[in-house]
């Protein structure tokens, strides 16, 4: 027998903040540099070194914040975070406990399929803080030593608590995706997975409807999760196991301590992670290195009126102004805010929105994830190919085969008019077509005797036939004019 | 007059004028390091090519008359807790016996740049935990006065060196009262500067909220010359103070008028030496005899301020020497033996079938971390790391750190309401003159007491001044301290220079400097 | 309130320091001697006081986000105990 349960989500996200310099000294932050060669004495942590706060990363933080509807505290302070880990040089990581300078926002998430009511996710928090550098240990190799790059050690981050609030690993999914693409618009990160410059933490567990009641089952930390379709999956994976346990042990929250799971993303399953000595006891206390943070109204307000047009407000216009669907404005925007912007230069020129966005979404899109280029790189300019969306409106050419029309013009880089000529593509005149159809008419009076009969998909032989002997014409038009004289006979 | 006897403004006026050389000055006082520090064991460590290659070179210059630094010459000791770039700083530490920085503390940067000749690296309580010296992990110091006894800490080697005429000027630092109080009792006079008047970038830190960079010297004027150099915001350093640097060495030349000095009621009850007390008495009468007027006033939570200062104070430090793990600088326990031990031990449990405390056995990780730190630790700083671990550990954070901020509030605000009234604090430094070396070793609490009129000020974050104001008749210097509002360095200094003006004591050396 | 040796042995653990069962004694002892004595603050009535966890009243010290040269590799391992020239190396961090 199945209980009812609901499944219970929270998800912590760490975002690396795009800086130049680290969050406390001034060497860089790229990635990908040879080990250990972008340290200073600051970041190794070396006696005497004291922190000095990043300005533009502070900055980025409050954007961030804003953006997420969040709270700005007025007074923020600095704490050490104590633990002992090799590649936390200082032996403690600057952090923020009591006081961080963002609290209680939101992020709203829809699905654009419906599988989900739109809602907000709300956040409990957002705190800047200073990254480890990494461990790195090969047991394959069979060496005796772990070798640890602190280049990382340093780096801002932002970390992002959301509420409980998730209810399906669909819709935590959804918030990652609204999470990076938010970040993404304010510039502030770049969320690339790959290089760990946004990584996911979640807490799961279950409610349960039993006859005595909700109950709610112990939470569990997952980690290791190392895309949005990772966290799916185990939280997938989780929810279903997580109630097989349930269904076991009765187990309820506060029964056992908290568990912390790791993501397996190859055998597909999370796995129990080892506990931490004294793990909890961090010990946090104000750094005595750093002064407070004081942010004014006026701060704020020059921080939000730098945030521009965020997703969900774009998404909103587009359907407004377009008349596209949800699902439609979604592709878009999620395709970031260059294509947003030659999309909407393509459909104030062609004045239809819809044709527009089936232009962009299929041929444009595709030919930017085939060819691997960013819009700004695409050989059409929206001017370009709007002359190419005239020539269907106008009834010159149709759709399919405008689509050949189209990847000769990105293949050459000619003009609609060139390729056009040089396929001989020329608008057919009206008393042509209609001529045409007479033509044909008189010649298949069987099939003349179908479409009588109410069978009008036989007009489709008509058609294939006018366009062998003329290309140019437009089927749409030609099916019209065949039903209308037959019609009138 | 011996080289060694002069005050370092007049050394600096023989220089300019050509009359002696920086190697000859340079000489003069590793010659008296040689001859006598094998007693005292103020230095650590003493560069003598170096500092005379510096010296020469400065000389050169000079006679080429091309622009020299403001210290241009003078030798200048250091407490080997500041960063020396390329050299090594040890902290009094076994953790960093062999730590040389990549880079040079702000501080050591600007003496630099006055060209100051830094001649060697000073002894001191293993990071500036004690109040005798007596904790460095390297040498005990002896008071110049009386090679029996301590001379202080824990800038003990720092106060020492002058004493001895080993150097004319001398850089310290001061969490608890570790300049005032060896300046105290070795007779010499040094200077606590208000929490952000001196980068600390480069200090190797102790209690960051409490540490503070300052000068030793002979005299008040030498002082105010010293801290004109070090003073100075730090853009290193968020809490360095941006505040344009005074001239402490033309100001400390003017008296004051109608000074109000402040007496302490609670200075003066139980435990207070009575040649102690008579000789701070005397020096009050030596400002009424200036014109000044003297009023008492009340530092109510003062006798709050040790207890305070113990909890703060271990608390940072136990943080700020989590660093010290043996992973990226310092001292690593040997690793074979390590797991060697570890792998014995594992066996003896298992062999006794005690399972469950073998399983609980460090990680090799782990353990290597604590041998480390076992290893390159002394007993004080342990017993600090462990106070404050403690205190900060979960449950306790309420009941310890923050009612500790929240005392130390307190003890502000006293200062506050007492600076409404008077414009200085003076009282004594110390309730005795120098206590025997070894007298206090195994009670740590009642070494934690000779800080009593010190901690408060660090609590506060205000300076101090320290200078000798009499000999008890076993002739030990005894201090007189002054204590002033946030950011009147050049008052202490004009006020410790108008007593000067009026006594000799500061003018009195040991038999070592007297008969080289 | 008075510490118990295995109080202070958790707290040797968590402070990342190996004592030895007489120094575990002795700790004891003076620990729970210097804690009684700064338990006497216990005694003041400071409900309504802002705790001051900084000498200064000083906030918003930022640097600007410009680049400067990190230590050269060489350097920055100098003084490691253990390396290979490229990373520290420390025993082996297992089951992470």
């Amino acid at each position: 027998m199945t209980q009812p349960h609901t499944v219970i989500i929270g998800l912590e996200v760490h975002v690396q903040l795009l800086t130049r310099t680290k969050l406390f000294c001034r060497c860089s932050t790229k990635f990908g540099a040879a080990p250990n060669t972008q340290t200073c004495p600051v970041c190794i942590g070396m006696p005497g070194t004291l922190p000095v706060m990043n300005r533009e990363a502070f900055q980025l933080g409050l954007k961030t914040a804003l953006a997420l509807n969040c709270q700005i505290a007025s007074h923020t302070k600095w704490d050490r975070k104590q633990y002992y880990y090799p590649d936390l040089p200082k032996g403690y990581q600057i952090s923020q406990y009591d006081l961080p300078f963002s609290h209680d926002g939101y992020l709203e998430i829809s699905d654009p399929k419906g599988r989900f009511e739109t809602k907000r996710v709300g956040i409990i928090r957002a705190h800047l803080e200073e990254d480890a550098g990494k461990s790195m240990h090969d047991e394959l190799a069979g060496q005796a030593d772990s070798r640890i790059d602190l280049n990382r050690a340093g780096t801002p981050l932002l970390e992002i608590v959301s509420q409980p609030d998730m209810r399906s690993p669909l819709e935590a999914k959804a918030y990652l995706s609204e999470m990076k693409l938010l970040l993404t618009y304010l510039g502030v990160s770049d969320c690339n997975m790959q290089e760990g410059s946004l990584r996911v933490d979640a807490n799961i567990n279950l409610h349960v409807d039993t006859p005595q009641g909700k109950v709610a089952t112990p939470i569990v930390e997952v980690k290791n999760m190392n895309s949005f379709r990772a966290v799916e999956r185990a939280m997938e994976y989780e929810a279903a196991r997580q109630y097989e346990v349930w269904q076991e042990t009765h187990q309820r929250l506060g029964d056992v301590p908290k568990q912390t799971r790791g993501w397996d993303d190859v055998a597909n399953i999370t796995r129990g992670q080892r506990h931490k000595e004294e793990s909890s006891d961090y010990r946090y206390f104000p750094d005595p290195d750093l002064v407070p943070v004081r942010v004014s109204q006026a701060e704020i307000d020059a921080s939000r009126n730098s945030l521009g047009e965020l997703p969900a407000d774009l998404r909103h216009r587009l359907e407004r102004t377009y008349a596209i669907k949800p699902y439609d404005s979604d592709v878009i925007v999620s395709a970031g805010r260059a294509l947003v912007d030659y999309y909407v230069e393509l459909a104030e020129l062609c004045g239809d929105g819809k044709l527009a966005s089936n232009w962009v979404q299929q041929d444009v899109m595709r030919t930017l994830n085939e060819q691997k280029i960013e819009v700004e790189k695409f050989p059409l300019s929206p001017r370009q190919l709007c002359e190419l969306l005239k020539a269907i409106q106008d009834g010159q050419i149709n759709t399919s085969r405008a689509r050949e029309v189209f990847i000769e013009m990105v293949a050459l880089g000619r003009s609609a008019a060139e390729v056009m000529t040089a396929r001989g593509i020329e608008k057919v005149d009206e008393s042509e077509l209609v001529a045409l159809c007479k033509e044909l008419i008189d010649a298949n009076p069987k099939i003349v005797a179908d479409i009588r009969s109410g069978k009008q998909q036989a007009a489709g032989n008509l058609i294939g036939q006018a366009k062998k002997k003329n290309p140019n014409v437009n089927p749409g038009r030609l099916r019209e004019i065949v039903i209308d004289l037959v019609g009138k006979m | 007059m011996s080289l060694l006897r002069q005050r370092a403004t007049d050394l600096l006026a023989l220089l300019h004028s050509g009359q002696i050389t920086s190697v000859e000055l340079t000489r003069a006082f590793l010659n008296q390091i040689k001859l006598h520090d094998p007693r005292v064991k103020a230095f650590l460590r003493v560069d003598h090519e170096r500092a005379l290659a510096r010296a020469a070179d400065i000389d050169k210059r000079r006679r080429e008359g091309k622009s020299v630094g403001r210290l241009a010459g003078l030798p200048v000791a250091i407490k080997d807790l500041l960063c020396t770039e390329g050299e090594t700083t040890t902290c009094g530490s076994r953790m960093l016996e062999y730590f040389k920085p990549p880079y040079d503390a702000t501080v050591i940067a600007k003496l630099k740049a006055a060209d100051a000749v830094l001649i060697g690296k000073t002894n001191m309580d293993e990071f500036a935990m004690g109040g005798s010296t007596e904790n460095s992990a390297f040498q005990k110091t002896a008071n110049p006065w009386d090679l029996s006894r301590i001379p202080g800490g824990s800038s003990g080697g720092a106060a020492a060196c002058v004493a001895a005429g080993m150097a004319p000027l001398s850089v310290g630092s001061d969490t608890g009262g570790s300049i005032r109080q060896p300046a105290g009792l070795c007779g010499v006079t040094g200077l606590k500067p208000t929490y952000g008047r001196v980068s600390r970038f480069g200090l190797v830190a102790f209690a960051s909220s409490l540490d503070q960079i300052g000068p030793l010297a002979r005299t008040a004027e030498d002082t105010a010359l010293l801290l004109e150099v070090l003073a100075g915001h730090d853009p290193l350093d968020s809490t360095s103070i941006d505040m344009p640097v005074p001239n402490y060495s033309q100001t400390v030349k003017q008296p004051l008028a109608n000074l109000r000095l402040g007496l302490v009621r609670e200075h003066f009850g139980e435990g207070l030496d009575g040649e102690v007390e008579t000789a701070v008495r005397e020096a009050v009468k030596v400002y009424e005899a200036l014109g000044a007027t003297i009023k008492w006033v009340s530092l109510e939570h003062g006798k709050f301020g040790v207890a305070t200062y113990y909890i703060i104070a271990p608390c940072e430090a136990s943080s700020n020497l989590a660093r010290y793990d043996g992973v990226h600088y310092g001292h690593r326990t040997d690793e074979k033996k390590m797991i060697a031990a570890l792998a014995a031990e594992r066996q003896s449990l298992e062999s006794a079938g005690r399972r469950a405390e073998a399983d609980a056995l460090d990680n090799p990780l782990v353990r290597m971390y604590r041998q480390s730190r076992a290893e390159g630790f002394g007993a004080e700083v342990k017993r600090r790391i462990m106070l404050g671990t403690y205190a900060l550990s979960a449950g306790y954070y309420d009941a310890y750190y923050l009612k500790a901020l929240k005392v130390r509030r307190l003890i502000r605000m006293d200062y506050d309401a007492a600076f409404d009234e008077v414009d200085l604090i003076a009282g004594p430094v110390t309730t005795t003159t120098a206590f025997k070396l070894g007298e206090k070793v195994d009670d740590p609490l009642s070494m934690y007491l000779v800080d009593l009129y010190t901690v408060s000020a660090n609590l506060a974050g205000i300076g101090g001044i320290a200078f000798p104001c009499g000999f008890s008749s076993a002739g030990l210097p005894i201090g007189l301290q002054l204590q002033g509002p946030p950011f009147a360095e050049e008052r202490l200094l004009q006020a410790a220079h108008m007593f000067q003006q009026a006594t000799d004591w500061h003018l009195r050396f040991p038999e070592m400097v007297s008969n080289p | 309130m008075s510490l118990t040796r295995e109080q202070v042995e958790k707290v040797s653990l968590l402070a990342r320091l190996k004592l030895t069962s007489d120094e575990l004694d002795l700790m004891t002892a003076q620990m729970g001697q210097i804690v009684a004595y700064v338990e006497t603050l216990a005694q003041l009535d400071t409900e309504a006081v802002e705790p001051m966890a900084h000498a200064l009243d000083v906030s918003n010290v930022f640097a600007e986000d410009r680049l400067r040269p990190s230590l050269d590799r060489k350097a920055a391992l100098a003084n490691a105990p253990h390396s290979d020239g490229e990373f520290y190396l420390v025993p082996a961090v297992l089951g992470e």
